[in-house]
């Protein structure tokens, strides 16, 4: 059930250049929480892999790192792409994911959030959303933070206000998440104090 | 500038970076906290700066104007070295101007001229535990993050107040970051300590022997450990820099001759050489 690999869409162009790309840009997303870093590649993956997630998979993934696809992305032709690309393995169970890849945030708290001796063990889960509006919506507090940055996801409610929120109690414990939209990504490290509009207005 | 044939860009191997990667944006994510990573032999001997270099050659890019000190100065063999090696091997462009500097490897200073965001500034580290000479066992200072049990980090210092009235710890003093890890600064001077406490850059630390590397985000609080009724001071000096009039960096204290000659001199060679290219007045009162 493996597609043929002449049909598999290709990784970077340039894997050297273009992997230090994607890296910077995620490292400049997780060192500056909640701004909206532009992504500098644009690879071609099997939908309904984003943009966003594929070039982070292709930059950080490799048979070290066991990745997880939400149901609703896991497919032939993206398990194709990555054990071509990646060679990475997939795993079933949530919390053995290094990497996770999934469009909700309600199983947020199934991957495995580290532990107190070695809260590098965590997993990065990169949530796919379809857009991102700064300036607005979450205020976000926190390392790497001056005073306080807004991000909108638009469509989501205050659950992920919530699930961010129980995952910043673990500290330093907790997953990092990548907001990854299309061309754009954003970074919600483990750190950052989540909290809705409105308590920020009141302040 | 051509990259040297036989390697990858930036020496390493891409498997080898993406390790290195993945810890370096852990350790941003859990700053002050020392993870762990698959240390590479470098073509430098351990001591030189193999884990600055490592960090360096993961982050680095071809866009890049590269910077690299030793103990403050750009023509220190160590520093000569390492920018050599990332000229040869990465092609980048090099600069000794701190302003210019995209990315600064260090070893044992923070430059004075203030960083700003988007420069990134790359710590040589030795022994990046700073509970290692109070409890020897990894396990137990794993422990002892783990479970934020510093009191033996106190009493140390207490102990100092004890000997000498006051904490003689001059480099490497020991810090807190966000309020939650206790973290070593790298044998920088004390006096470099405030400069780290709410960077607009990102820092980063390369322990090649200890294989570990930690990091400090932007804009995050890191607080020297001091006592209330004995608080956290850095060095001064009674004298200005004798060759550019400096009263505010830090002094190094060169011998001139076998009579007892000396003199004070900036450790940081490019804040010397730009306070002497604007303010000429300093060379009369080293002339003298």
């Amino acid at each position: 059930m493996v597609a043929l690999a002449n049909d598999l869409p290709p990784g970077f162009a340039d894997p050297v250049a273009d992997a230090n790309a994607v890296f910077r840009a995620v490292l400049s997303a997780i060192s500056y929480p909640g701004r909206i870093v532009p992504l500098p590649v644009a690879p071609a993956p099997p939908p309904p892999l984003s943009l966003a997630a594929a070039a982070i998979l292709l930059t950080l993934a490799d048979l070290e790192t066991p990745v997880w696809l939400s149901p609703g992305l896991d497919g032939d032709g993206v398990r194709a792409w990555l054990a071509f690309h990646c060679g990475c393995p997939l795993v079933v169970e949530p919390g053995r994911a290094l990497f996770a890849v999934t469009e909700s945030w309600d199983m947020l708290s199934e991957f495995s959030p580290g532990t107190a001796e070695n809260p590098e063990q965590s997993a990065t889960v990169i949530l796919q959303v379809d857009s991102l509006r700064p300036g607005r919506g979450m205020s976000l507090r926190g390392p790497g933070i001056p005073d306080v940055e807004r991000l909108e996801v638009p469509g989501a409610g205050p659950s992920l206000v919530r699930a961010l929120a129980g995952n910043h109690r673990l500290f330093p414990r907790g997953v990092d998440v990548v907001l990854a939209a299309a061309g754009r990504l954003a970074c919600l490290p483990r750190t950052i104090q989540v909290t809705e509009e409105a308590s920020c207005m009141s302040r | 500038m051509t990259e040297a044939g036989g390697y990858n860009f930036a020496y390493l191997d891409e498997q080898t970076k993406r390790m290195i990667r993945r810890a370096i944006l852990k350790a941003v994510a859990v700053p002050g906290y020392q993870v762990p990573f698959a240390g590479r032999e470098m073509p430098l001997p351990y001591g030189w700066g193999t884990g600055g270099i490592q960090v360096t050659a993961a982050v680095i890019s071809g866009q890049d104007v590269l910077k690299v000190i030793d103990q403050g100065a750009d023509d220190t063999t160590n520093a000569v070295s390492i920018r050599r090696f990332f000229a040869r091997t990465a092609g980048v462009a090099t600069t000794t101007r701190t302003a210019e500097a995209t990315l600064i490897q260090t070893r044992h200073r923070i430059p004075e001229h203030p960083l700003g965001e988007g420069q990134i500034l790359v710590y040589q580290v030795p022994i990046p535990e700073p509970l290692r000479w109070m409890e020897p066992r990894e396990t137990e200072t794993r422990k002892m993050h783990a479970l934020s049990e510093y009191g033996a980090m106190h009493v140390k210092l207490y102990e100092d107040i004890v000997h000498f009235g006051r904490i003689a710890t001059s480099y490497d003093y020991p810090v807190r970051v966000n309020g939650h890890y206790i973290m070593s600064p790298s044998p920088i001077p004390k006096f470099d300590n405030p400069k780290m406490d709410r960077m607009p850059a990102l820092q980063l630390f390369g322990a090649g022997r200890e294989k570990r590397i930690y990091a400090v985000p932007p804009y995050t609080r890191v607080e020297s450990l001091d006592f209330e009724d004995h608080p956290f001071e850095v060095q001064r000096w009674d004298e200005a820099c004798a060759l550019c009039g400096a009263t505010d960096s830090f002094l190094d204290e060169v011998v001139t001759d076998d009579r007892g000659g000396r003199m004070f001199v900036c450790s940081d060679t490019d804040h010397c050489q730009d306070r002497r290219a604007g303010a000429p007045a300093g060379k009369e009162e080293a002339a003298q």
